[in-house]
C-alpha cells in the first residue's frame, strides 16, 4: 500500500507540475491575477505530494519491504538504521526522487517567500521551475521508477554498497543535490527576466540570495565529498578530477562567477546579459552533471549505447532546456539594455577578471572532461584526461585569480587606484613574501613552486584581514571607534573577507599536503615499529569483531613521540558478506590541522598485515578552507540588504533600530 | 569522493576493491628509482578502472603495470622512455597526461586561447564604452511598482 501511495503521490505531483507550467503563463497573457497566483498555491501543493512520495520510500527502506525492487537491490534487514535511510538516495530511483523532492522545495521557498515579487515574475519564475520539475517526474515515472514491486517477493535483501555505507552517505548528497538544484531558481528567473524583457537591479537583488544559499550548500557539499573520499577509500587522496567529481566543481565555478556578476549587476546595473548567461550556464552544467552521473556515459560510450534509455531520456531533457533557454538568450539577450560604466581598473573590472578567469577554469574543466567522450566517438581514439593534465591547466588559472583575489575588494567602483590598492596592501604582500622565505628555508624537498603557493595563500588572508583593519580603522583609530566600525559594518563585508581567506587557507592545506606528504608502506607483524615524521607507531596486535552487517579485523597501533605515548589507533577491514566486498576503515589521528592516517591491508598466513601509514602535514586546512568560504557566505546571506527575498523579518528587524 | 560517486552512478556494476595501491612487496630498493616510478605510475592510467592511475588503484592489472614500470626503469629506460615503452603497448589510452599532439591540440590550447582572446574583447569592450558610452538610465518604474513604493515608504517613514 505504502508504495502504491507513494507512487500515486508522484504521479499527482507531475499532475500539478503541468498544470503549474501553464496556467500562470495564461494568466500573465491575460493579465489575470487569480491565474497568476494559481502558481503559488501549485507549488505548495507539488512540495506536499512529493514530499509524501519521499516519505514513502523512506518508510519502505525502514520497514525493509523486499517486495519493492529498490528496497531489495539495496537495502538489508540487518542494516543499521541509519543507513537504511540514507541507502534511500544511495541508488539511481531514489536518489533522483531525491532530487526532485530538493527542487519541489526550493519551488516551494518561492512560493513561500515570494509575496514581494511582482506578480508577473513570480508567475513565471514558478512556471520555469514547473517546467523542469515536470520533465524530471517523467524521467522518474517513466524509466526509474522507485516504487516498483517485484512478483515474487525475497526474503532478504541485497545490502546497499558497503562503501556507502557511512554518514557521508547522510550529508554528501542532500547538500550536493540542494546546491545543484538551488541554481534551477537563478536559472528560472534568468528565464523570466527574458520572457518579461525587464531586467533590472532588483532583479539582481531577488536572485542573490537564492544562489548564495546554492553555492553555500555545493561549497559544503563538495568539501563534504572530498573529505568522505579521504577517510574512506585508503588512500588518503582528495581529489581525483574524475568526470564525476568534475560534474560537481563545473556549477560550482561558474556559481561562483555568477554570485559576483550578480553583485556587479545589484549594485551597479552593469553585466546583465552576461549575469544572465551564467545563470543559464551554471544550471545547465548542473543538468549537465546529473547527465554525466545518471547515464553512465563517463564509463564508456559503450556502457551508455547498451542501455540507452535512461541517458537519452537525460539528454532530451539537456537538450531541450540548454538549447531552449540558450535559443531564447540569443533571441532576447540584445533587447536588455546595459547600464552603468566603469572603467578597466574598478571594483567592477576586477569582478570581470574573477569571472573570466572563473569561466575559462570551468570551460577547462568542461573540455578535460567531455574531450575523451567527444574523440572517442568522432575519431575513435581512445585517450585519458585525468590529474596530470588538470593540474598543468587549472591550477594556473586559480594561481592568477587568486593574486587578483585581495585587490578586488579593495578597489573602487566605477574608477579604482591600482597603485593606491597595491600601497595598502604592501603589509599583506610583504606577509606573503615572509612566508616565501620561511618555508624556502624550512623546507626540505618538495617542489621550489611549493613556497611560492604557501606565501600566495598567506598574501589571500593577509589581504582579507587588510580589507576589514582598512574598513574598520583598525590600528589608526581609537579602539572603541574601532569597535563601533566593526559592528556597523555591513556582514556580507565580513562574508567576503571569510570567503576569500577561506580559499587562502585551502591552498595552504592543498600545497602542504601534497608536498611534504609522509608515508610509509610496509608488511609488519605483531611489535613492529614503523617510524614516520618523528611518531613511532607500533603493532600491538590484530583482533576479529562481528558488526552488525560484516565481520571486521582490527589491528591495534600504539603511537608514541619521543617514548612518550601519543594514542592508540585502531584502523580494520571490513568484510560484508552481502556483496562479498570489503572497505578499509582508516584510522585518523589528528594533531593540530595535521593528521596522522593508517590504513591496512592484506594479512598473510603468518599474521602479517601489509599496512599503510601517512603523515598528512596541515591536511585539515583543505576543509577548513570551503567551511570557512560557506561561513561568509551565511554571514552575507543574513546581511539586511539581501533578505529583501524575505521581507517580514527584515522588516521586524528595521524597526528595531534607531532612526537614522 | 569519486569512488563514491561512482558508485552511485553505476551501483553494482563494479565490484569496488579495497584500494591498495602500491604493495609493500614492490618497492623497489634504490630509493631514487623508487621516486621515480611513483612519479610515472602517477601519469599512467589504470585501464580497466575509472579514471585512476596505477599508483592509486588496487586492480591487478594495476600491480602488473606497476610492476612493469619498475622492471623496465630497473633496466634503464629514461622516464621517456618508459612512457613510451607502455604507448607502444597499450596506447595513448593509457596516459593521463594526454601528449601534445593533433587530436590533443585543441584540448590543450583551449584554455590559453579562451584567456588571451576573453582577455582582448573585454578590454576592447569595456574601453570602448567607457570612451563613447552613456549611461542608461534605469526604466521608468511601472505604475504597480510605485504604488508599492509609496506603499513601502509610508510604512517606513511610521516605523521611524
Amino acid at each position: 500500500m505504502i508504495a502504491e501511495s507513494g507512487h500515486y503521490a508522484l504521479v499527482l505531483a507531475l499532475g500539478l507540475a503541468l498544470i503549474q507550467s501553464v496556467v500562470p503563463l495564461i494568466g500573465v497573457r491575460l493579465r489575470d491575477a487569480a491565474l497568476m497566483n494559481v502558481a503559488r498555491s501549485t507549488a505548495l501543493a507539488q512540495l506536499l505530494f512529493v514530499v509524501a512520495s519521499f516519505i514513502a520510500l523512506v518508510m519502505l527502506h525502514v520497514n525493509s519491504d523486499f517486495s519493492v525492487a529498490n528496497v531489495y537491490e539495496n537495502s538489508h534487514s540487518m542494516k543499521p538504521l541509519l543507513y537504511k535511510i540514507t541507502g534511500v538516495w544511495g541508488n539511481h530511483e531514489g536518489s533522483m526522487l531525491l532530487w526532485v523532492s530538493i527542487l519541489a522545495l526550493f519551488g516551494g521557498l518561492v512560493a513561500a517567500f515570494g509575496n514581494n515579487l511582482p506578480l508577473s515574475l513570480c508567475a513565471h519564475v514558478l512556471a520555469v521551475q514547473a517546467w523542469i520539475a515536470s520533465a524530471f517526474y517523467l524521467f522518474i515515472l517513466v524509466t526509474s521508477n522507485p516504487f516498483l514491486r517485484i512478483a515474487n517477493p525475497p526474503i532478504e535483501g541485497r545490502d546497499l554498497n558497503p562503501v556507502l555505507q557511512d554518514i557521508g552517505l547522510a550529508v554528501h548528497p542532500p547538500m550536493l543535490y540542494l546546491g545543484y538544484v538551488g541554481f534551477s531558481i537563478s536559472f528560472s528567473f534568468a528565464i523570466a527576466a527574458l520572457m518579461e524583457g525587464r531586467i533590472d537591479a532588483a532583479w539582481a537583488r531577488w536572485v542573490r540570495p537564492w544562489t548564495l544559499m546554492a553555492w553555500i550548500f555545493l561549497t559544503l557539499g563538495i568539501a563534504m565529498g572530498s573529505y568522505w573520499a579521504y577517510y574512506e577509500l585508503g588512500w588518503g587522496g582528495w581529489w581525483f578530477w574524475d568526470p564525476v567529481e568534475n560534474a560537481s566543481l563545473m556549477p560550482w565555478l561558474s556559481g561562483t562567477a555568477l554570485l559576483h556578476s550578480a553583485l556587479v549587476m545589484e549594485k551597479r546595473n552593469a553585466l546583465k546579459v552576461w549575469t544572465i548567461l551564467l545563470s543559464i550556464l551554471t544550471f545547465s552544467l548542473s543538468l549537465l552533471g546529473t547527465f554525466l552521473v545518471r547515464s553512465g556515459v563517463i564509463t564508456s560510450v559503450h556502457a551508455f549505447a547498451t542501455d540507452p534509455t535512461r541517458g537519452v531520456f537525460i539528454l532530451l531533457i539537456l537538450c531541450l532546456f540548454i538549447g531552449g533557454s540558450l535559443s531564447l538568450f540569443a533571441g532576447r539577450a540584445t533587447s536588455l539594455k546595459q547600464g552603468g560604466l566603469f572603467a578597466p581598473i574598478s571594483r567592477e573590472g576586477a569582478l570581470v577578471l574573477n569571472n573570466l578567469l572563473l569561466t575559462v577554469a570551468c570551460a577547462v574543466v568542461l573540455f578535460g572532461t567531455l574531450y575523451p567522450l567527444a574523440m572517442e566517438m568522432l575519431a575513435d581514439f581512445k585517450m585519458s584526461v585525468g590529474a596530470p593534465f588538470y593540474n598543468l591547466t587549472f591550477a594556473p588559472l586559480f594561481a592568477l585569480l587568486l593574486l587578483a583575489v585581495p585587490f578586488g575588494p579593495m578597489l573602487a567602483w566605477k574608477r579604482g587606484d591600482l597603485l593606491g590598492v597595491t600601497q595598502r596592501l604592501l603589509a599583506a604582500g610583504v606577509a606573503g613574501l615572509v612566508a616565501v622565505a620561511i618555508t624556502w628555508g624550512w623546507a626540505t624537498g618538495g617542489s621550489t613552486l611549493a613556497p611560492l603557493a604557501i606565501g600566495l595563500g598567506v598574501f589571500v588572508i593577509a589581504g582579507a584581514v587588510t580589507d576589514i583593519v582598512e574598513r574598520t580603522g583598525l590600528v589608526r583609530l581609537p579602539f572603541a571607534t574601532v569597535l563601533h566600525r566593526a559592528r556597523g559594518l555591513p556582514r556580507s563585508a565580513w562574508g567576503t573577507a571569510f570567503a576569500h581567506a577561506g580559499l587562502g587557507v585551502a591552498l595552504i592545506g592543498i600545497v602542504c599536503e601534497t608536498t611534504w606528504n609522509s608515508e610509509h608502506i610496509a608488511t609488519m607483524k605483531q611489535n613492529d615499529v614503523a617510524q614516520i615524521a618523528g611518531f613511532d607507531v607500533k603493532l600491538d596486535g590484530l583482533l576479529q569483531r562481528q558488526g552488525p552487517n560484516y565481520r571486521e579485523m582490527i589491528a591495534q597501533f600504539n603511537v608514541s613521540r619521543d617514548g612518550q605515548p601519543v594514542s592508540v589507533m585502531t584502523p580494520s577491514k571490513r568484510s560484508f558478506s552481502t556483496r562479498g566486498s570489503s572497505t578499509t576503515e582508516a584510522a585518523l589521528l589528528t594533531r593540530g590541522a595535521s593528521q596522522l592516517y593508517i590504513s591496512l591491508g592484506d594479512a598473510n598466513a603468518e599474521g602479517a598485515i601489509a599496512v599503510r601509514i601517512y603523515y598528512k602535514p596541515m591536511v585539515l586546512l583543505i576543509w577548513w578552507g570551503p567551511v570557512l568560504m560557506a561561513f561568509g557566505g551565511v554571514l552575507s546571506l543574513s546581511d539586511r540588504r539581501l533578505r529583501v527575498g524575505a521581507p517580514k523579518p527584515a522588516r521586524a528587524k528595521q524597526r528595531l533600530q534607531p532612526a537614522e | 569522493m569519486r569512488r563514491m560517486m561512482a558508485a552511485f552512478a553505476l551501483l553494482m556494476l563494479l565490484a569496488l576493491p579495497a584500494a591498495h595501491a602500491v604493495q609493500p612487496d614492490e618497492i623497489m630498493s634504490d630509493p631514487a628509482k623508487e621516486a621515480r616510478a611513483r612519479e610515472l605510475s602517477r601519469e599512467l592510467r589504470c585501464m580497466v578502472c575509472q579514471n585512476q592511475s596505477i599508483d592509486d588503484s588496487d586492480a591487478p592489472l594495476a600491480r602488473d603495470l606497476r610492476l612493469l614500470v619498475r622492471e623496465r626503469i630497473g633496466a634503464g629506460d629514461s622516464n621517456a622512455q618508459v612512457l613510451d615503452f607502455l604507448v607502444a603497448r597499450y596506447g595513448e589510452f593509457v596516459l593521463l597526461k594526454p601528449r601534445f599532439e593533433r587530436q590533443t591540440l585543441l584540448l590543450w590550447l583551449l584554455g590559453p586561447l579562451l584567456l588571451i582572446g576573453g582577455a582582448a574583447a573585454l578590454w576592447l569592450q569595456i574601453r570602448r564604452r567607457a570612451h563613447d558610452g552613456v549611461d542608461v538610465p534605469a526604466p521608468p518604474l511601472t505604475p504597480d511598482e510605485q504604488a508599492r513604493l509609496a506603499a513601502l515608504m509610508s510604512d517606513e517613514s511610521k516605523a521611524s
